[in-house]
């Protein structure tokens, strides 16, 4: 004891400055933020390698029990994805118009039946009176389009007379100079692909590849694109011609549809009942 | 003699630090050299004194410098591996039984002696310092780089007060 203390005595400069080296160490990496980062961090990559290594050895034993677990989870996701399927997900959409009143609301419904190679296609949709669809709405295709007028309701379903009908006329108009036409199918052709556009006044200039919009001039809201100019040059003799068009719309992968409210369409009716009928 | 002494090293560690503290702290040259002449008051602390309390004092003047540096613990440590390189150095060079002068100055020593004596305790002080305060190896060279020129910068600026105040004997 007597010699460690001597020996001790004898290299105290070396002791004392261990000693406070150390406290200056310790002061240094508890009292600055960098300096305590930095062994930290070193520190928890060394801690996290050792435990990176430890897990691969662990990852093989437990392999049995993850794979039957994830089995389970397969399974019981499958399960919830067709009851996801099973539920109908389409919700109301509104539109709101720039005077604070939506006047269109768009009811997505889906397509549960629908034809394209009769004379007269009628479409069958998952929306009803319950809904609030009545006879006469429009409806449009959610990508571009229109599809035609709601025909029947029932409580729960409606069914549409689609474009590809012979009552159906659709007012349209030609983006660019706004001449006016009613949209018809199945005159000449019966191409789900191709409509006509008919009663288009003779003066009006129309080149191929010009845009369809419909016109606001039936229930339709203005503006909706409805298909492309493919052909100018048929002959009516008439003063008024028409022209063929491709429609944006692809009838034959029809899943979804807008049917489109119109707050004041009722309103519009009543108004315009009261004009004398001078025919 | 032994009052004097005391009172003579507490003027000297208030101007020294005041120095650094007021003037040198905001004396850098492209962030590579700069200096840390408070180290003097270590330097010329008496050879008498016992080594607890050199570390005690070196301590006391580290954490004085870290409190106004923000850098707590990077001073002291500095400080305390300067305190060794001292006494290692002290007790190599100088009869340790006899002392012929009371503290190791420029004048009394001699300026080979001194020179030597000073840059190994700068050189130990700016390494420990600056590798604290890098705290990582990552950028050796440029740590290094910086630990020598600041060395050689504080060295210069000792040597000089040195030279002003302390050659009365040599000549």
């Amino acid at each position: 004891m007597r010699n460690l203390w001597i020996f001790i005595n004898r290299y105290n400069a070396f002791f004392f400055f261990i000693i406070f080296f150390c406290i200056g160490i310790i002061l240094t990496v508890k009292n600055n933020a960098y300096q305590r980062s930095v062994t930290v961090n070193s520190t928890n990559q060394v801690v996290g390698d050792v435990y990176n290594n430890l897990n691969v050895f662990k990852k093989y034993l437990n392999l049995g029990s993850v794979n039957d677990s994830l089995a389970a989870e397969n399974a019981k996701l499958r399960t919830e994805i067709l009851a996801i399927k099973n539920v109908d997900t389409t919700k109301d959409v509104v539109v709101k118009d720039t005077s604070g009143i939506p006047q269109y609301q768009f009811v997505p419904a889906r397509v549960i039946k629908n034809s394209i190679t009769l004379r007269n296609n009628i479409i069958t949709i998952n929306k009803g009176k319950a809904d609030g669809i009545v006879s006469g709405m429009p409806v449009i295709s959610p990508v571009k389009g229109v599809v035609g007028y709601i025909h029947d309701v029932s409580e729960h379903l409606a069914t549409i007379k689609s474009l590809l009908h012979k009552d159906t006329y659709i007012s349209v108009s030609i983006k660019k100079n706004n001449a006016v036409g009613s949209l018809i199918w199945g005159v000449g052709n019966t191409d789900f692909r191709k409509a006509y556009i008919k009663d288009i006044p003779n003066h009006f200039k129309i080149n191929l590849k010009d845009t369809v919009v419909t016109s606001g001039f039936s229930s339709f809201p203005a503006g909706i694109p409805v298909g492309i100019v493919s052909n100018t040059g048929i002959a009516t003799g008439g003063n008024f011609m028409t022209i063929e068009i491709n429609l944006l719309n692809d009838f034959s992968s029809l899943q979804y549809v807008y049917v489109i409210k119109d707050k004041f369409a009722q309103e519009q009716k009543d108004l315009e009942a009261k004009i004398p009928n001078e025919q | 003699m032994n009052s004097k002494l005391i009172i003579v090293n507490i003027v000297r560690w208030f101007i020294l630090l005041l120095t650094q503290i007021l003037l040198l702290r905001n004396l850098s040259f492209y962030n590579l050299a700069t200096p840390f002449v408070y180290i003097l008051f270590l330097l010329l602390l008496p050879f008498r004194i016992p080594n607890l309390l050199l570390y005690l004092v070196a301590f006391i003047t580290g954490l004085t410098l870290d409190a106004f540096y923000d850098t707590l613990g990077v001073h002291v440590s500095a400080c305390i591996a300067l305190a060794f390189v001292r006494v290692l150095f002290i007790s190599v060079t100088v009869n340790r039984d006899n002392f012929d002068e009371p503290d190791p100055t420029l004048g009394n020593m001699g300026f080979k002696w001194f020179i030597l004596y000073s840059s190994l305790c700068i050189i130990t002080h700016h390494i420990v310092l600056f590798f604290l305060e890098t705290f990582r190896l990552t950028e050796f060279s440029y740590t290094l780089l910086r630990c020598l020129l600041s060395s050689v910068f504080t060295l210069f600026i000792v040597v000089l007060i040195e030279f002003v105040f302390y050659n009365r004997k040599m000549r």
